[in-house]
């Protein structure tokens, strides 16, 4: 049986003026799948990420979902619809919130009601605000965040604020979760817990992760497949263990 | 779980604060009225005071809760005002007076301010923080200076406009009756307007600021304000979400323009009743009542428009206290030392902290089950 394609890109490129920022870029991932984007700064990672989001159109090439939505070309707004959502290299939370509004914000394409349900507190107001308090609630707990429900978003750890981006892009129930650096700035034991959640995540809730990470133990525990990135083109791409073995990526990436 | 009930608790004190305060400051006057120890001065003042306290309300909308440096507030005044002065003269022309018909020009007023708020909007708002808020001061002036030049008048054929003088409005010989007369503007405009009518406007102006602020749309809204990168990964349409702001903003300067108008028989669009400086008075509220703070825009508004009456016996030194206080003032809400010991005092007199207070709330109402 074959296995269902979540996420295939096609020939992707995109320049800014002359500088060809990512060149012929080619990925496949299976649903369900824990996929790996290494390489060194300046490889072009995180291009993709915001050509995979819409921040950026792209140049040439074609991203396609599930097999059938195309979202090259999409805005942001409609691609997260789709079934895309991410975390951000600089965490971006909505720093005057707390905590808990944060997840519930992430909610709002789920449970819809109308800016004139809202302000005349109709039955849906109170049906859908009680929904949303609790799968944010049990999604912080997910995270182990329950006890900073309360909490301005800014005033948390650094090292939470990750989780907390996480656990918001969860909320949007996308099929592919984009991790930009989630372990960056984590200590060890940290990083441990990080990469049982992210496994946990898979699981539970049944998504297809696409990850950029430069902590290398993290890559090899918990990533199945993994394609390197150097200059903006493709320098391997395949399970985790053959991939570092090659001797291309070990000496433009890892160091002999 | 429990903490984030008694963060809820405090806001929900603080929103009930806003409520008591304006029923308060209502009971207040009534009482003081009945005594005689208003005088006319004061008593003029009251409706303006309603007035400005919309208008401070509805631009903390948009500047503290949704972020965007707005200057043209007094723009979307001068539409509510004249669309909803346009409306009663001319039913009063007709021989129709009431208060049915003020409740009509309320919504045409809010209708009509709130349509030019979307329409000037939705070009506006793709532009951010100065830019922004130098178009919006533009606008306020076009808005103004088109008003200004408005030639409007009924006859048996309908409506006529022109932006000329009155020959070129072409209207019939008899049974014409011209409405705005250019810049003189709109004379004889039934009274309507009153401290009570005020005081129902405001208390519904606050009502719709706070359930909004506290249902997805609000929360959508501030999430854009906050970061509008992660706002849009999360799937909230930027332009959306703050031409909401906008609109709703707009539309309730447009009720406070009504307010305005039908408090005078005369309605000019004068520099001094809807140019910049105005826009920039409802600005000096909002930001001196502290950005998306409701009781704070209300409380600056009425005393920042007591402040220079109380001062008239000073005459030429009136301009120069007020602005002595709003720079004191501006120091005292945003310097860390004053801040701090803010703080060292809330600690040593717990009734001056709101979370103190909600929490004694909630103990009585455990004590109730």
């Amino acid at each position: 049986m074959k296995e269902n394609i979540m996420l295939s890109v096609k020939n992707l490129s995109i320049q800014f003026g002359g500088l060809h920022a990512v060149e012929d870029f080619n990925l496949d991932i299976k649903e369900n799948e824990l996929y790996g984007l290494i390489g060194p700064n300046g490889a072009g990672k995180t291009t993709i990420f915001n050509l995979l989001t819409g921040v950026y159109k792209p140049t040439t090439g074609s991203i396609v979902l599930n097999g059938v939505n195309r979202i090259d070309g999409k805005s942001t707004v409609e691609i997260n619809k789709i079934g895309i959502a991410r975390t951000f290299q600089n965490i971006r939370l909505f720093d005057k919130l707390n905590v808990h509004d944060n997840v519930k914000i992430a909610l709002q394409n789920k449970y819809r009601y109308s800016t004139m349900s809202g302000i005349l507190r109709l039955p849906r107001y109170h049906r859908y605000e009680a929904l949303m308090d609790e799968e944010a609630m049990s999604l912080l707990e997910v995270f182990n965040l329950e006890n900073e429900a309360a909490m301005k978003s800014a005033n948390l750890p650094y090292g939470k604020q990750r989780k907390l981006e996480i656990a918001r892009a969860i909320a949007t129930n996308p099929k592919v979760l984009l991790l930009d650096e989630p372990a960056a700035g984590m200590n060890e034991n940290e990083t441990k817990e990080l990469m049982n959640t992210i496994k946990l995540i898979r699981d539970k809730f049944n998504m297809t992760v696409l990850l950029i990470e430069h902590d290398m133990k993290l890559v090899k525990g918990i990533c199945e497949e993994l394609t390197v990135l150097n200059f903006g083109k493709v320098l391997a791409q395949g399970k985790t263990d053959e991939v570092l073995q090659n001797k291309e990526v070990i000496k433009a990436y890892l160091g002999e | 779980m429990n903490l984030l009930k008694t963060k809820r608790n405090k806001k929900a004190f603080y929103n009930l604060s806003v409520y008591l305060m304006i029923i308060f400051a209502y009971i207040l006057v009534v009482v003081l009225k009945s005594q005689g120890m208003l005088s006319s001065l004061m008593e003029g003042l009251l409706v303006p005071l309603c007035t400005y306290s919309i208008l401070a309300v509805s631009l903390n909308l948009v500047v503290g809760i949704s972020g965007e440096l707005s200057l043209g507030h007094a723009g979307f005044m001068c539409v509510g005002a004249f669309s909803s002065a346009i409306f009663t003269r001319y039913m009063k022309f007709l021989g129709m007076q009431g208060l049915y018909l003020f409740i009509i020009a309320i919504l045409i007023g809010a209708l009509t301010a709130g349509i030019i708020g979307l329409l000037i909007g939705i070009p506006v708002l793709r532009l951010k923080g100065d830019y922004l808020a130098i178009v919006t001061l533009a606008f306020g002036e076009i808005i103004k200076n088109i008003v200004n030049a408005i030639w409007l008048g009924f006859d048996t054929n309908g409506v006529h406009l022109s932006l000329r003088n009155a020959q070129a409005l072409n209207l019939a010989k008899e049974n014409n009756f011209i409405v705005v007369k250019g810049a003189q503007g709109i004379t004889g405009t039934p009274h309507y307007s009153s401290f009570e009518a005020g005081i129902i406007l405001l208390l519904i102006v606050v009502t719709i600021v706070i359930n909004l602020v506290n249902s997805r749309t609000g929360r959508n809204i501030k999430a854009l304000r906050d970061n509008r990168v992660a706002a849009e990964s999360v799937g909230i349409s930027s332009m959306k979400y703050k031409l909401i702001a906008f609109t709703i903003a707009s539309s309730m300067a447009g009720v406070a323009g009504v307010l305005y108008a039908h408090n005078l028989t005369t309605l000019q669009a004068l520099p001094n009743t809807f140019g910049y400086n105005v826009s920039i008075n409802i600005l000096v509220f909002v930001v001196l009542g502290g950005m998306g703070r409701i009781r704070g825009s209300i409380i600056a508004a009425v005393v920042l428009t007591l402040l220079p009456e109380m001062l008239r016996g000073l005459q030429d030194f009136r301009m120069l206290i007020y602005s002595i206080v709003l720079i004191v003032v501006m120091i005292f809400t945003s310097a860390p030392a004053i801040k701090q010991y803010m703080e060292v005092l809330k600690h040593k007199f717990p009734i001056l902290n709101g979370l103190k207070i909600s929490m004694m709330i909630r103990g009585k109402n455990k004590e109730g089950e």
